[in-house]
């Protein structure tokens, strides 16, 4: 078996500033923030999306991934997140190829809109100020966000989980050791 | 000019000081040992540990200590003790037919195998203050012995069961839920309801049960038995794959034997209402066995309009801890909503007097 | 230094992930009450334990923690809950509101406007909106299901049929995003405008009742009310005794037993803050 690469040098610390920094990227949609965080997480997971699910992912928390087993170990080894092969039943799913479509995911009830997943959606590139046309709450007038390399039907996806609200999926966006959130209130338009 | 009180962080180090100065009391007396409380004042450790829900008699005695006997706050402090300890796992099932038992009675049957095992129970004594207790060093007298019956004794419920006359439970593997993990969701199931009154408060436990019994949910409850002992508990680590025992534990299990009149899909038959607690505890066992009898009532098709049948009523408000928090929470200060009350209640009555005198005019 | 035995912020990390996630998608779901886990802690149920486990799981070595409640920085609850995170966590406390990262509150909103660097931090008693009226929570949750405001909609208009105005005075509740029904905590209906397009992000944690929720920055935030009769915050009609404020929120404080009241602002920073300000103009 390969040696797996360590996960956040200081566990506690690590995670609450990863935490912080999503915690950000969620108040205001669009707006990129870095993770500190140094980690080198098995290709082609990125520093982002593996810092994220290090933070937030558990045991209580099923993660389908679309990727191979290097990374899966690497997630059940730092996190325990039990890996799901029913991504309908994710509460994290974790894309770094071809984006899974957004109804495939748990929406969560009307009751407990709060079951919908969040989708960790591995892209080329965040570009501040352009593109997209951002707007909901944690936004006071317009965020704007460029997305490499998204999926060609996202925006359109992206009306129809809109309108499911309050249920719905919430996404992190993550290159490098950048990320950007899209929570299911938000309201995007092309650029 | 008046100013808001400043010092609030030397106020609070003073008076804990003088907490732990009235807690030691007179120090010409000599002082409690934890040892002493665990032993002497063992209901009371029993009662902490039920609802500190945390199985540990030193800890207990310790926690009472702190808490000047008062009980609900030293259940607080076991509580609070207990969220920070780690999970290793869950125990299997206890079968209480292999208790060692130092108590066993049944009120339903004379005599039946194992036999009925008074114990050290506060029972047929007179409540007569007794004075010879005021004078200390005197020894207790030693118990006469009987042999053991070292058989196991079988369960009331089990015997009326094999005859079809009671309700068998419903055998699950399913993980029973974790009350100290998830929060409450309606409508509860069973073990989480359970759970729930296993560390409720033993007062409103016994007020509700008692209301079920003067007519408030039509209980017929009779004690099929209630038995106290000690139990060993098993855990199946993972990585044995076998149990193993890690210890004894001090229980009271209650069966209480109720009527039902049957449904449609269900023969008329005796259904159980169950009680488990830590330690010697037969009031809350009992308790515990006639609201959860109560809790069961919509499931059985029952008529469910008494308190004690309105499970969130019951489940919300049983956890002590909580409750003193709340209503203590109260001497906090509420100046600034006590004065938008202010403010509003004389908005109120000056709207009330100029109407009173345009009318007048 | 933080105290020997237990983890940073006191919280074990498998529940502060478990909080984590929870306020992720409170801030996902502007207003709706996320069901948590919450954890016995060594404060009790109803002094601020929501608060305090919101505050512990966010909580990091660069923040610096203001903590008030009914505004003022030195009551003995804010002391408390002060000391318990200096003891658990080691961090930086502070009393200047425009120096503090996080701020926990029971009861007021400061009146120095929030900036996008801060979180406001509210301890709940009790999150659910219609509990007055709607007593069982299976249903309320279905109401909130449903959108169906219209049991506090009656209320208020019966407040106006009888007293000719609506008579909440505090915990008045909000429409958020124009979705879901809030409970404020108990802030005088004078703070709720506050929380209407705030630049900081706002979390509310309730412990015993074992729910989550927030308002995202730049959110609406509409105290309910009619066309007739609109939603009127109030306070006392006073200056405050020690810097004269007019625009404050303000303490009624007795000064004797023939009547005599004095005013002063229930902000305590602010209050210092209006006091120094003179002064330093002056040198």
């Amino acid at each position: 078996m390969k040696q797996l690469t360590p996960g956040f040098a200081d566990p506690v610390l690590d995670a609450q500033a990863c935490f912080r920094a999503i915690l950000e990227a969620m108040s205001r949609p669009g707006r990129i923030q870095r993770i500190a965080a140094h980690i080198t997480p098995p290709a082609p997971l990125c520093t982002a999306a593996g810092a994220a699910l290090l933070s937030l992912a558990d045991a209580d928390t099923p993660l389908w991934l679309d990727t191979d087993e290097a990374v899966a170990a690497w997630l059940r080894f730092h996190c325990g997140a039990p890996i799901t092969g029913d991504i309908g039943a994710a509460r994290f799913v974790l894309s770094c190829g071809p984006a899974p479509s957004l109804a495939a995911l748990d929406i969560g009830t009307d009751e407990d809109p709060q079951l919908g997943a969040t989708l960790i959606l591995q892209v080329a590139g965040l570009i501040a100020d352009e593109g997209w046309r951002l707007t909901g709450p944690g936004i006071q007038h317009e965020h704007h966000l460029r997305v490499l390399g998204a999926p060609a039907d996202f925006v359109s996806a992206w009306a129809r989980n809109q309108a499911l609200f309050p249920r719905g999926v919430d996404v992190l966006l993550c290159a490098g050791d950048s990320i950007a959130a899209l929570p299911r209130s938000v309201m995007i338009a092309e650029g | 000019m008046y100013v808001a009180v400043k010092g609030g962080e030397k106020a609070i180090s003073a008076a804990h000081t003088w907490l732990d100065e009235t807690r030691r009391g007179d120090t010409a007396l000599p002082e409690l040992s934890v040892a002493q409380i665990e032993q002497q004042m063992a209901l009371a450790v029993d009662r902490v540990m039920a609802e500190g829900s945390c199985h540990d008699r030193f800890l207990a005695a310790l926690a009472i200590k702190q808490a000047k006997g008062d009980l609900i706050e030293a259940a607080f402090l076991l509580r609070a003790y207990r969220t920070t300890l780690p999970r290793f796992g869950a125990s299997l099932p206890l079968e209480t037919s292999r208790m060692r038992l130092r108590r066993r009675i049944s009120a339903t049957y004379k005599d039946l195998p194992g036999g009925q095992v008074l114990g050290p129970t506060f029972d047929y004594t007179h409540r007569l203050l007794d004075f010879a207790l005021a004078a200390e060093g005197r020894e207790a007298p030693a118990t006469p012995e009987a042999l053991a019956d070292l058989a196991e004794t079988p369960r009331v419920t089990e015997i009326l069961a094999r005859e079809g006359l009671m309700q068998r439970e419903a055998l699950s593997e399913a993980d029973p839920g974790d009350l100290t993990r998830e929060p409450l969701s309606f409508p509860a199931p069973r073990p989480v309801r359970l759970q729930n009154l296993a560390r409720g408060d033993e007062g409103f436990l016994l007020a509700l049960g008692y209301s079920t019994q003067r007519g408030y949910g039509n209980a017929h409850p009779f004690v099929g038995e209630i038995r106290v002992g000690h139990i060993g508990v098993e855990i199946t680590p993972p990585e044995l794959g076998f149990a193993i025992d890690i210890g004894d534990i001090g229980i009271t299990e209650c069966q209480m034997v109720n009527q039902f009149k049957g449904s449609r899909t269900e023969p008329a038959q005796f259904t159980r209402g169950y009680g488990l607690v830590f330690g010697h505890g037969e009031r809350r066992a009992m308790s515990m066995a006639l609201v959860d009898r109560g809790l069961r009532a919509r499931e059985l098709g029952e008529e469910a309009d008494a308190p004690a049948q309105q499970e969130e009523f019951v489940l919300y408000h049983s956890d002590n801890i909580e409750a003193t928090g709340f209503v203590e929470h109260l001497k906090l200060p509420h100046y600034v909503d006590f004065q938008s009350e202010l403010e509003n209640l004389r908005t109120i009555r000056r709207t009330a007097e100029a109407e009173l005198r345009e009318a007048a005019e | 230094m933080t105290e020997a035995g237990y983890n940073f912020a006191y919280l074990d990390e498998a529940t502060k992930r478990m909080i984590r996630r929870a306020i992720l998608k409170a801030v996902a779901i502007p207003g709706h009450q996320i069901p948590f886990g919450a954890r016995e802690m060594p404060l009790p149920y109803g002094w601020g334990t929501g608060g305090i486990q919101v505050t512990a799981s966010i909580l990091g070595p660069a923040d610096v923690l203001k903590v008030i409640d009914q505004g003022a920085d030195d009551t003995t609850n804010a002391v408390s809950i002060r000391r318990f995170f200096t003891r658990v966590a080691g961090i930086a406390t502070t009393d200047a509101t425009g120096e503090a990262s996080i701020i926990q509150t029971r009861h007021r909103i400061p009146e120095k406007p929030l900036t996008e660097n801060q979180i406001l931090v509210y301890q709940v008693p009790q999150p659910e909106p219609l509990f007055r009226l709607e007593p069982h929570r299976a249903e309320t949750r279905r109401l909130h299901a449903l959108a169906d405001y219209g049991l506090m909609h009656v209320r208020l208009y019966e407040d106006i049929a009888r007293l000719g105005h609506i008579a909440k005075a505090y915990d008045y509740p909000v429409m958020v995003n124009e979705r879901y029904l809030m409970s404020p905590s108990p802030i005088p209906a004078f703070d709720n405008p506050k929380m209407h397009q705030m630049a900081a992000l706002q979390l509310f944690g309730a412990g015993r009742e074992k729910r989550i929720y927030a308002v995202p920055p730049y959110t609406a935030v509409r105290s309910l009310d009619f066309e007739d009769h609109p939603f009127r915050p109030i306070r006392a009609p006073q200056a405050c005794a020690i810097c004269g404020s007019t625009t404050s929120y303000l303490d009624e404080l007795v000064t004797d037993d023939a009547g005599g009241r004095a005013f002063i602002c229930s902000d305590t920073d602010y209050c210092q803050e209006r006091q120094a300000a003179p002064k330093a103009a002056a040198e």
